[in-house]
């Protein structure tokens, strides 16, 4: 355990295509790209199933389903796909940032989806009532009051992604994974220690740094009210956010 | 105006939700739709802005077909109350306020500005503006509901059941304002309820529906106690209905001069002695009212002796109280919650008039039915009896 | 797919699945075991649920890999000891559950507690008999969730070298060679469906009042 830290603290480790800064980018490279991703797939698609109010049981079962598979046997799976069918660069990336992508679009799907179904009724039939359109609805009031959720479920998304990026050096990817990979191969514990902190600090710190924004971004007069509901959709909500916290 | 012309509802599974309504709801009116559950009331009222849409006959505002209207459009100029209020908990309650003007174009400032004068009207203090609804009490929260559907001074509001989930306290306030509010503004107002007793309050015309959609009777509040159209209205309105009537009877009452104890007098020896024209059976009751003459509760004499200071303690709270503008219902139940049998008339301040006594209130009523006199008149020269 | 190698390898596949069912299976049982106590705890002290969900949510955030590179070196057990798994994902679970036990209790409608206790029932037995049976629904479906990513959580320690189904993907790797890649792949889909199952069955068995009325 001391040896990590003397690693840690020897500024020769920081430096160069291995040091820390270096891998530090590439593994918030991967997280930012694969959220930004996922976002842009599962938003929409959970905004619209939630304000529809269909496939939802669809979209529970496919949710589920993801989050039964194994993240390492699908990054190894699609990087030997990636390998044999691509050529160059991307052969590697490319699969490796799909499987990111799977992994952190269920939780933000379902706790969007969660987050619009559970607006209260009233609170939707008061809207339409005022002359709203669907879509101003959906945009002015469903996704505003559901952000909570959704902020919980891109929290969530990250993590599982800050993990799974990590076991991503498995298959050669750059990342403080590297640290525990490589480590592991040379039978040196303390680098691997070392790595295995740091991805724990990038893992807490991205998390806190996205709940203050989250802070910012969601209304003050949301915070914590789930209203006067029956404890049957109590129990939802507690579901989509365990739901969106299963990390790797 | 708006009108109901064979208008049904009859949804896939083959539920009738309204049958052949044909009404006319009179511009600048208040117009309640009252029932029990399941009786359409609801579904008739959300088929005039279009939340339903009817299976069969058309919904007209001013003559105008409203299917020919944009859904969100016609939307935005009705006022749409609900229980619950359904304000959005992730705005202040000023921008709750200010959302149909901002929809329809207005600047957001000015907009604001508007909503801060709207929740004065409704009652509210501005210091609220700020606040989120979560923040509100449920009273509060229907008051800036019926603001929100003020802001865009619609000419026709719907509310349903906008005071059912208040407690009664409350849900008396929110009446009476309302009914200030509409003869501010004289909008032409359909009001939903389950509550004979509120429609009766507030509806200028009320419309009874049975179960099933059928609307059993339209016409106004009076007639609807005195002449109820079939079992079922009779039934609906209840048991109390002639005592409910009196409402809307008026009269003329004997009034009789009371004497009176301030707080902190002493008690004569002869208090309590019957009040002049009035049969000596009334007991030993004495008036106490406070320095401005309004009346603080009743004394039994017995029960002090002579010469005591007259303190609060001492007293038994007084019954209801009869005021000018009141009806004869009122007056009848003052003088029956009198501890003295004598019930208070009260002026337009509050002071003490004279009393009334419940023998006479009857034959008021009797009167009543023989004449046809608006508001209730105090005849202070009442003959010896 | 190469049945052929899998028909060779079946015996070994069979062990690693059977091991990778204790590893998986272990931390959830005990993580529930342990969260139980904890979240009725930060239910019924309002001043720890702060303090107990705060520690459980910064624990949570740790990636599994990290906790399994890190626990050997605090607990001095050797790297490849597979205890090393099953107290990390004991951890994970109950980081998860303690929320999860927490918020359900709180969903039980506080006109049945308040009957119950106005009834004689002490708060431990009120607790035991009539909070967490109702309870249960809520909690099942944490628990399924916890299962479930305990299944594909132990395939990641492959990376210490212990023996379970993450061994395939390893060996698919090295080989070049898919079959084993997909059979793995297939055989946790399996297993977390069977826990899956298994929970949910335990929920329905237990909560004999939630099948009593038609349509749910």
């Amino acid at each position: 355990m001391s040896g990590a830290w003397t690693w840690l603290t020897d500024p020769a480790n920081w430096a160069g295509p291995n040091g820390v800064w270096t891998r530090l980018l590439q593994h918030l490279w991967y997280t930012l790209l694969s959220l930004a991703i996922a976002l842009v797939i599962a938003l929409p698609l959970g905004a619209v199933i939630g304000h529809t109010g269909r496939f939802t049981g669809l979209v529970s079962g496919v949710a589920n389903a993801l989050r039964a598979l194994p993240s390492l046997g699908l990054l190894i799976l699609l990087a030997l796909w990636g390998l044999h069918t691509l050529k160059g660069d991307l052969a590697l990336l490319g699969p490796v940032i799909a499987v990111l992508v799977i992994l952190a679009v269920p939780p933000i799907l379902s706790n969007t989806y969660a987050g619009i179904a559970n607006v209260d009724p009233a609170t939707r039939d008061a809207a339409r009532g005022m002359g709203m359109t669907g879509t101003q609805v959906l945009i002015k009031v469903e996704l505003p009051v559901a952000m909570p959720l959704i902020f919980s479920g891109l929290r969530s998304a990250f993590l599982q992604v800050v993990a799974t990026a990590t076991i991503a050096a498995v298959v050669s990817l750059g990342g403080f994974g590297r640290y525990v990979v490589d480590g592991l191969a040379r039978l040196d514990y303390p680098v691997m220690v070392a790595g295995a902190f740091l991805v724990g600090v990038l893992a807490v710190v991205g998390d806190r740094i996205l709940a203050v924004i989250g802070h910012y971004v969601v209304s003050p007069g949301l915070t914590g009210r789930t209203a006067r509901r029956p404890s049957a959709t109590a129990a939802d909500l507690v579901v989509a956010r365990a739901d969106g916290a299963a990390g790797g | 105006m708006i009108s109901f012309d064979s208008v049904s509802k009859v949804y896939p599974d083959g539920t009738h939700a309204v049958e052949d309504l044909s009404l006319e709801i009179p511009t600048g009116r208040i117009t309640v739709f009252v029932g029990p559950s399941g009786c359409g009331k609801t579904t008739s009222v959300r088929m005039i802005n279009r939340m339903i849409e009817p299976t069969h006959g058309i919904v007209a505002i001013d003559g105008r077909d409203i299917s020919t209207v944009d859904a969100p459009v016609l939307r935005r100029g009705i006022g749409y109350v609900i229980q619950n209020a359904g304000l959005f908990p992730h705005r202040t309650v000023l921008d709750n306020v200010a959302t149909v003007p901002v929809l329809q174009g207005r600047s957001r400032r000015e907009a604001r500005l508007a909503a801060a004068e709207l929740l004065d009207r409704v009652g509210l203090d501005r210091a609220l503006a700020k606040r989120y609804p979560a923040q509100l009490s449920g009273g509060q929260q229907q008051r800036v509901g019926v603001a929100r559907a003020l802001a865009a001074d619609p000419p026709v509001m719907l509310m349903d059941e906008p005071f059912s989930a208040v407690d009664p306290v409350v849900r008396a306030q929110l009446q009476d304002e309302l009914v200030r509010l509409q003869a501010e503004l004289g909008k032409t107002i359909v009001f939903v309820t389950h509550d004979i007793d509120e429609a009766v309050k507030l509806g200028d015309r009320i419309a009874v529906f049975a179960v099933g959609g059928r609307l059993a009777q339209y016409a106004e509040p009076a007639e609807v106690l005195s002449r109820p159209a079939d079992d079922f209205v009779a039934d609906f309105v209840g048991r109390d209905r002639g005592y409910r009537a009196l409402s809307f009877v008026y009269g003329t009452l004997p009034l009789h001069p009371e004497q009176t104890l301030v707080l902190g007098d002493r008690v004569p020896a002869d208090a309590g002695t019957a009040a002049e024209g009035m049969s000596a059976d009334h007991g030993r009751w004495v008036l106490v009212v406070d320095d401005e003459r309004q009346p603080r509760g009743w004394l039994d004499c017995a029960s002090v002796p002579v010469g005591h200071r007259v303190a609060v303690d001492d007293l038994v709270l007084g019954g209801s109280l009869a005021t000018p503008d009141g009806s004869l219902r009122r007056a009848l139940d003052a003088a029956l919650s009198s501890p003295s049998g004598r019930g208070v008339a009260v002026d337009e301040d509050g002071r003490v008039v004279g009393t009334i006594a419940a023998d006479e209130v009857l034959t008021a009523i009797e009167q009543a039915r023989r004449s046809d006199l608006p508001g209730l008149q105090f005849d202070t020269q009442p003959a010896a009896r | 797919m190469n049945w052929e190698w899998l028909q060779r390898n079946a015996q070994q596949i069979l062990t690693w699945t059977l091991d990778h069912v204790a590893l998986a299976a272990a931390p959830t049982l005990l993580g529930l075991l342990l969260a139980l106590p904890l979240g009725a705890i930060a239910h019924r002290y309002r001043w720890s649920y702060g303090t107990l969900i705060t520690l459980a949510g910064l624990l949570y955030t740790i990636p599994s890999i990290a906790l399994f590179v890190v626990l050997p070196g605090l607990l001095g057990t050797r790297i490849l000891n597979p205890v090393n798994v099953v107290i990390a994902l004991t951890l994970f679970t109950l980081a998860l559950l303690v929320r999860v036990v927490a918020d359900a209790l709180g969903a039980v409608p506080p006109l049945v507690v308040a009957s119950a206790t106005a009834m004689g029932y002490q708060p431990l037995r009120s607790l035991l008999t009539v909070q967490l049976p109702l309870a249960i629904p809520v909690i099942g479906a944490g628990l399924r969730v916890a299962a479930v990513s305990n299944v594909s959580m132990v395939s990641v320690a492959v990376l210490l070298g212990i023996p379970q189904l993450g061994q395939l993907f390893i060996v698919g790797f090295q080989l070049d060679f898919f079959t084993p890649i997909i059979a793995g792949i297939v055989l946790c889909l399996l297993l977390a469906g069977i826990f899956d199952t298994i929970i949910l069955l335990g929920v329905r068995l237990s909560t004999p009042w939630t099948r009593a009325v038609p349509g749910r």
